[in-house]
């Protein structure tokens, strides 16, 4: 995209926020309760995408009117929150969705009370808009996460030139660490010689690899998901997946929370499930580790706690785990009343993980 | 009382009355220290509000208590009553069950206890000191003084000394003074306790207590005078034996058909002829010879018969408004949020004795909020003290599971507890007592049903509050909506697509939805100011009428910045064309002796608004009628 493009891109933006303005004016002024309609971000409302293959945010939609105390506020909060967007735009600044959140320090009764309020209302105004985040000049503080492989990536640095930068020989142990905007005006790849990507939930195991050379061994490109992965490294694996038919597969602890994790990845989260299609990898594969890995590697493990069972129980009732392959493995896991993380392969040494475990998990894959 | 008479009757001729008052201490109220100095300064009382309300008279009396040995006090107790004739002193002071009401029954304080002849005589026994009575009538230009003792053997009067004297500033009334053994406590057993309930009982009276000098006065808090209960015959069914048996013996009629008809309510000359014929008695027999085995037959004949019930209308309830300034009288310190709307049962009618049950509950504020509620229990306007756990009105509250009115009770069964006060009161001809000490109401079912469904009346208004007050809570957030959030919103949102501030109005109503009255009372020097700010937040043009009541009937309004449309016992505004986000404020200044808690928002009701969108006041009761014939006199 270009300088005019972009121009074009936070114009358009700022004209739908400025609707949302003009919207509660006309509400007062008839004499009304101003109110706005915000699709309902819940488990309840997404719906498959069956020719996209993602999970999408459906139909339903949440009032939130100045009846009460508590939403009244959040419609004050959006209007500051638009005039920050505004200011921002015309200044050609940007924010942090931290540093909003101090901003609105100063913004008298508008004021958050917590930081998960305040990047909650910025993707209800993605929501509403149909606007990225980024139109609106906010930022996640946390980086994208890193990659390391062979592959070539292009990125226009914050003076404006173009680095070329190839993912194996050009980085350091640590790779190269995906900025939080990748899109094409930012990112571009050139070169991609690996066979797959394994996506990867710990830096303990995604170091693990490293060292084993796993990339070279495997000819893979090796994604660290630092956790909940981060929308710039989703967007990564989507781009690399769609433009570059790179195979995806991800591997992750045996827990509730890891399977939700491959979930945002494959099908997309039910946050930002109106991004699902920018941000999900419907082709992503689950490598592991399983709850049948547990009994057949006979792995170390823990008893589930009570929040652990009660988020499996969840997952039944998730639409996104609908399948025959998620409902046997969260019923297994449920039986057998176990977890295990990634690093219990370490029981067997360590190069157990590249030496057996993935070569053979891959292989049923088809990838090695 | 006809039966202790009864048995004084028998037993006189064996044993003195000094004797039988030994052997029944506990009968009359004598049997402990502490008891002994209640009981005093209660028939003392009890005849006094008696005396003064047959003659119509406004009550004022004073309590005094000196202590002046050794477990000895002197009592003395002083009325603005129409006194008694000085013959009839003596035998009121000096002779043990005198009493003037014989035949006719009512209600009235007197049938609850012995008598103040018995007060005479305890001082007597306990301190051997007489006790000195003055009496002055409205006739006489002087009053008369004597000091009275009892001669126990004969249950006659003894005259120590007499005199007349000038009761200076005084035009008629009572008092006496008699010294006693006993034991002032405070609590719940206490003459104060006794004195305080009495007061909310009897709104109409003015009640000094002078402790050792320590005063304490119980403000009259209406001048309207109780209605008068109405004497009437008693009912055959409802009759004791004994009773029976008296009269018989004293009737001047000749005939037992015509006794029947004339000195018992609802029995006509056919109906007279029934019962002589089921009884198998001759109606011509003379009632003065009937033998016990006749009484007998003829009570039992009356079950058999079919007798018209009582006449109801002969009871005088103490009525809603009047419960609660009674009620506010005594506990206005604490501050409670509530009064619920006292309830007064329809009378109903016992083994042939008409009674009536009142209700009142108080809620909140300072009230206590550890331990069981708190109970008044009240018969004839006189409180009930002792054997609380025995009474009809405990089996009542603990028949109620209360927790589906939102107070605590421990698996919904027992004494509910929380901060609130329950007042109940028995009104009847005849008050069903478990026994002769009179201190406990028995557990009749027809009785506990009225208490219980009085108490439920009460709890529902109760719940009823205590919704309200969840809604007005946030009606309160409501509030920082519409004065913060929502004018900012305007004005961001204006400023954002550069226009002017929408107008509010019309948004602001919709969203708050009430009619909200918010009061402010300050004090100062026995004045109280009070400002009433009264809010349409309706998207609505309303008309309604504001009423204030006031705490006592000679508090005097001093200024009021909107003239009243009523001035009485309450003031009255019509508020009309009260537009949408328009605020009416009325201050309002009052003097007359007031203190610093006599007024606050609890006084205040709003008629004209739904009770649900009324945040604030309460609705005006039903039973507001008690002034009503004023004004139509005014008119």
């Amino acid at each position: 995209m270009g300088d005019k493009e972009n121009k074009d891109r936070y114009e358009e933006a700022l004209e739908s926020l400025e609707n949302i303005a003009e919207q509660f004016y006309e509400q007062l002024d008839d004499g009304e309760v101003p109110s706005m309609d915000i699709p309902t971000r819940s488990k309840t409302n997404i719906e498959l995408d069956r020719r996209k293959g993602v999970w999408k945010l459906g139909d339903s939609t949440t009032n939130r009117s100045a009846n009460n105390l508590k939403s009244s506020r959040m419609l004050l909060r959006t209007l500051y929150m638009l005039e920050l967007i505004q200011d921002m735009i015309e200044e050609g600044k940007s924010s942090t969705l931290r540093e909003m959140y101090y901003i609105s320090e100063g913004w008298d009764k508008a004021q958050f009370s917590k930081q998960n309020q305040s990047d909650s209302l910025a993707e209800d105004m993605e929501l509403v808009t149909g606007a990225l985040r980024e139109d609106f000049k906010l930022r996640p503080e946390e980086d994208g996460a890193r990659l390391i492989g062979d592959i070539t990536v292009e990125e226009v640095n914050r003076k404006g030139d173009v680095r070329t930068i190839n993912c194996r020989d050009d980085v350091g142990d640590s790779g190269y660490t995906i900025p939080y905007n990748v899109e094409s005006d930012k990112v571009n790849f050139s070169d991609v010689n690996v066979d797959f990507m394994i996506a990867i939930e710990t830096g303990g195991m995604f170091d693990r690899l490293v060292e084993n050379g796993f990339d070279e061994q495997a000819n893979a490109l090796l994604v660290h998901l630092k956790g909940q992965p981060a929308r710039a490294t989703r967007r990564v694996i989507k781009r690399l997946s769609e433009e570059k038919d790179v195979p995806v597969v991800v591997f992750t602890d045996a827990d509730p929370w890891s399977f939700r994790i491959f979930a945002s990845v494959a099908y997309g989260a039910i946050n930002t499930a109106y991004l699902s299609e920018y941000l999900a990898t419907p082709t992503a594969e689950y490598v592991g580790i399983t709850a049948s890995d547990i009994m057949s590697y006979d792995l170390p493990t823990d008893k589930l706690s009570k929040n652990d069972r009660k988020a499996l129980e969840q997952e039944l009732e998730d639409p996104r785990f609908d399948t025959d392959f998620w409902k046997e493995e969260i019923e297994t896991m449920l039986d057998i009343d176990k977890k295990a993380e990634q690093q219990a392969l370490a029981k067997y040494g360590l190069d157990y993980v590249t030496d057996t475990y993935l070569p053979e998990k891959l292989g049923e894959m088809g990838l090695m | 009382m006809a039966s202790i008479a009864e048995k004084l009757a028998d037993k006189q001729q064996e044993i003195s009355v000094g004797e039988f008052f030994e052997r029944n201490k506990h009968i009359l109220g004598f049997d402990s220290l502490t008891k002994a100095l209640v009981t005093t300064v209660k028939e003392g009382v009890d005849n006094s509000l008696d005396a003064c309300e047959e003659a119509e008279i406004l009550p004022e009396i004073k309590v005094e208590i000196e202590e002046v040995g050794d477990r000895e006090y002197k009592v003395a107790i002083e009325d603005n009553g129409p006194g008694i004739v000085k013959r009839k002193v003596p035998e009121v002071f000096g002779k043990l069950l005198y009493g003037s009401r014989f035949h006719e029954i009512s209600q009235s304080r007197g049938q609850q206890g012995i008598g103040v002849s018995a007060v005479v005589m305890y001082g007597q026994l306990t301190t051997g000191k007489p006790t000195k009575v003055r009496s002055k009538i409205n006739e006489k230009d002087y009053a008369n003084e004597m000091k009275i003792t009892l001669d126990t053997k004969k249950n006659e009067p003894e005259v120590l000394n007499e005199e007349v004297v000038l009761w200076e500033g005084k035009e008629h009334g009572m008092r006496f003074e008699t010294t006693v053994k006993g034991l002032l406590r405070r609590g719940k057993h206490s003459v104060f306790e006794y004195l305080k309930n009495t007061a909310i009982v009897n709104p109409h009276a003015k009640i000094e207590f002078d402790r050792d000098g320590d005063k304490t006065v119980f403000k009259r808090a209406t001048d309207q005078l109780p209605e008068k209960p109405e004497a009437v015959m008693p009912h055959l069914k409802g009759i004791e034996l004994g009773t029976l048996a008296k009269m018989a013996k004293n009737a001047d009629r000749r005939t037992l058909k015509s006794f029947l008809k004339n000195e018992f309510s609802r029995i006509s000359y056919s109906k007279a002829e029934e019962i002589c014929e089921e009884a198998d008695i001759d109606p011509k027999t003379n009632p003065s010879d009937l033998e016990v085995e006749d009484h007998k037959d003829i009570l039992n004949a009356a079950e058999e018969v079919k007798l018209m019930s009582p006449k109801t209308d002969c009871l005088s309830p103490i009525k809603g408004m009047l419960i609660k300034k009674g009620l506010k009288n005594v506990l206005k310190g604490n501050h409670p949020e509530y009064y619920a709307p006292p309830t007064t049962r329809d009378p109903n009618v016992y083994s042939g004795n008409p009674f009536q049950v009142e209700v009142g509950l108080v809620y909140g504020g300072e009230l206590e909020k550890e331990g069981p509620v708190k109970v008044l229990r009240f018969a004839n306007r006189v409180p009930l003290l002792y054997k609380k756990g025995g009474c009809a009105t405990t089996t009542a509250i603990k028949n109620i599971d209360w927790r589906i009115y939102d107070l605590d009770q421990k698996g919904g069964k027992g004494m509910p507890s929380g901060p609130a006060v329950i007042l109940i009161h028995v009104a009847s001809t005849r008050v069903p007592f478990t026994s002769e000490a009179k201190e406990a109401i028995a557990d009749i079912p027809e009785v506990i049903d009225e208490i219980e469904k009085g108490l439920r009346e009460c709890a529902r208004s109760l719940r009823t509050h205590l919704n309200k007050e969840k809604k007005r809570k946030k009606v309160k957030k409501k509030f920082t909506v519409v004065n913060d959030i929502l004018p900012m919103i305007a004005k961001k949102s204006a400023e954002i697509i550069g226009e002017e501030p929408p107008e509010l109005d019309r948004s602001l109503t919709k969203i708050m939805g009430v009619v909200y009255i918010e009061e402010e009372s300050s004090w100062e020097d026995g004045r109280c100011k009070m400002e009433i700010e009264i809010m349409n937040y309706t998207p609505k043009e309303r008309d309604m009428e504001l009423f204030f009541e006031k705490p006592y009937p000679e508090t005097e309004l001093l200024s009021s910045n909107v003239e009243p449309d009523h001035e009485g016992d309450h003031l009255e505004w019509k508020i009309e064309d009260l537009e949408p986000s328009e605020t009416r404020t009325f201050s309002i200044e009052f003097d007359g002796d007031l203190e610093k808690d006599d007024l606050d928002g609890t006084d205040i009701y709003i008629e004209g608004v739904g009770e649900t969108k009324l945040i604030g006041a309460e609705p005006l009761p039903e039973d507001w009628d008690i002034e009503l014939t004023d004004i139509e006199e005014e008119d």
